[in-house]
């Protein structure tokens, strides 16, 4: 069997984002960019399961600009066998990104599309759920216990009430939650390993499909700052502020 | 035209956000109409028929929907999003699971966790989680949006007299089975709705010392959180992790005790409506986004918040 996971590339986690003063958006020059981290999720479970036999390659592909490679080398370098990178100079949104990844898809023929449930950048939590719409496959989300069988996979997901378990057919997109493993550290011989391995180019605005935004976005702002609060004393002026001043107990 | 709104329930009672997500859609039309897909369900299509500011209620009752399964349930609400030209449902893992199916069938680029509706084609969202806001205007014909719950007040309940029609049930893949739901038994409520959420961090020092915050979130009635640092040195476990890779909570209070306030906890709970944080590093940065900070050693100060709270002859529940 073969997987295909899909990983962005985004500002880091532990970075203060800044917006931008004029209201376009954030900062992203000299920022700290990593691997979307439920995408890691996602690479960690493929290589697992290329680990335990019953899946004989691993394709990493990203969506981006030339730097977006990183996130693909990374993915080499955790065990993925080779990659892709269609490349694109400016932001698209899911519906495009999901259309890109039906034309991954079809070329490369997998069993499995494993992705992270988020990205934590654009925070939208569409795009397995749309690729699987797209192919007409089913779909697994927020999934964190993944069971391979012969021609189904049991998956259980996690959901607002507590989890649900799943046997959803192969094919099927797979969307990743940050439960679902630990992901592993690239070792320095296999990140030496990693350069050597081959990742194909395409490119995004030459697949034939319609990857026009269709959101504007007018404004990016700060969320409104929280006023600076009082420091109190004692837990009794504690208790009695929430009381008699919040109101909230 | 109008808004086709997805009704979240068990097949026996109407889940609350559905409220929300109502109130929400009214700022875009107020030609509300909430498909109800399940199994025997019409107990929820009288819930829903029963809230004033909708028009008129689908119910859908076929065995297709019994497990609300989105390979299902996306077909019937893309065939019915023909007469709409909003089709809303809430954020939440229900929302979240089918709505970009629908979005993908139709070709619209979905508008998510909306927390604001400015006019019926711009809406404000959190991205970053939520360390920044984004203005958006969708410029597709139709809008597929999710709504973030807590950010609208829950729709009333009763007083309306909504007409029922019923829709047939359209073809299913079979791709997917159901095979069980374990809700998490709790006596404390849910960590994403609690009114109140009182969270530890690595200041607890172990595990064993959590049962300082869980006496007092039973007082309150509140449910238990943690920062990442107390989930990572394994005082407890990570479903109660909050922040930007955890859960995202709104409560009425917000407890924050022994958390230093990293970037990656703060994004999970400032936008709580009161915040509290009991720290004894005067310096730490949950203090510039506390209400009311108390500077002062956790070990005593949890015991003389419960004996406190004991004092009081009624608490809100």
């Amino acid at each position: 069997m073969k997987i295909l996971v899909a990983v962005k590339r985004v500002i880091d986690y532990n970075v203060q984002i800044r917006v931008k003063e004029d209201g376009s958006g954030v900062h992203t020059d000299n920022v700290k960019m990593s691997t979307n981290p439920p995408d890691d999720n996602a690479i960690e479970e493929a290589v697992k399961l290329k680990e335990s036999g019953k899946v004989k390659e691993v394709v990493a592909v990203t969506v981006g600009e030339e730097k977006a490679q990183e996130t693909v080398r990374k993915a080499l370098a955790v065990g993925a066998d080779r990659g892709i990178h269609v490349k694109a100079d400016s932001y698209i949104e899911p519906l495009g990104i999901a259309k890109i990844l039906k034309k991954v898809v079809e070329k490369e023929k997998p069993d499995m599309v494993f992705l992270g449930k988020q990205a934590i950048d654009d925070d939208c939590n569409q795009t397995g759920q749309m690729l699987a719409a797209m192919l007409n496959w089913p779909q697994a989300t927020f999934t964190s216990k993944v069971n391979l069988k012969d021609k189904a996979m049991e998956i259980v997901r996690e959901i607002d009430e507590g989890l649900e378990t799943l046997e959803v057919n192969l094919p099927a997109v797979v969307t990743c939650d940050l439960r679902l493993n630990e992901p592993r550290f690239a070792s320095l011989p296999n990140i030496m390993k990693a350069k050597k391995k081959p990742i194909d180019q395409m490119i995004a605005k030459d697949l034939g499909v319609d990857i026009a935004n269709r959101i504007q976005q007018l404004k990016v702002e700060e969320p409104p700052r929280r006023k600076g609060g009082v420091k109190v004393s004692s837990v009794a002026e504690l208790v009695s502020k929430l009381k008699n001043e919040a109101k909230v107990i | 035209m109008s808004v086709l709104l997805i009704a979240e329930h068990d097949n026996s009672t109407l889940k609350v956000f559905t409220l929300n997500a109502i109130s929400a859609a009214s700022k875009m039309d107020a030609d509300i109409h909430v498909l109800v897909a399940g199994s025997g369900c019409e107990n929820v299509s009288k819930e829903v028929a029963a809230v004033p500011l909708v028009k008129k209620v689908l119910i859908c009752d076929s065995p297709n929907y019994k497990d609300y399964l989105p390979e299902n349930l996306a077909p019937l609400v893309s065939k019915l999003a023909e007469k709409y030209d909003h089709i809303v449902a809430s954020a939440n893992t229900f929302g979240k699971n089918f709505m970009p199916r629908v979005a993908a069938a139709l070709d619209v680029s979905q508008v998510s966790d909306v927390i604001k509706v400015n006019s019926p084609d711009t809406f404000l969202r959190p991205i970053y989680a939520g360390n920044a806001f984004a203005t958006v205007k969708s410029n597709d014909k139709k809008k597929c949006v999710t709504i973030r719950p807590t950010s609208f007040d829950p729709a009333p309940k009763t007083g309306g007299s909504a007409q029922v029609e019923k829709v047939e049930a359209v073809a299913v893949p079979n791709v997917s089975k159901f095979i069980k739901r374990e809700e998490t038994k709790s006596e404390r409520p849910e960590l994403g709705t609690a009114r109140v959420v009182i969270s530890g961090g690595r200041g607890m020092e172990n595990a064993d010392n959590f049962k300082l915050i869980t006496a007092i979130a039973d007082k309150l009635n509140a449910a238990v959180g943690a920062s990442r640092a107390a989930v990572d040195a394994g005082y407890i476990s990570n479903d109660h992790q909050v922040g930007q890779t955890g859960k995202v909570v709104v409560p009425d209070l917000y407890i924050a005790v022994g958390i230093s306030g990293a970037i990656q906890h703060l994004a999970g709970m400032k936008e709580s409506k009161i915040i509290v944080a009991i720290n004894k590093d005067g310096e730490a940065p949950i203090f510039s986004v506390a209400d009311y900070g108390l500077e002062a050693d956790l070990f005593k100060a949890l015991p003389e918040f419960l004996a406190e709270l004991n004092k009081l002859n009624t608490i809100q529940k």
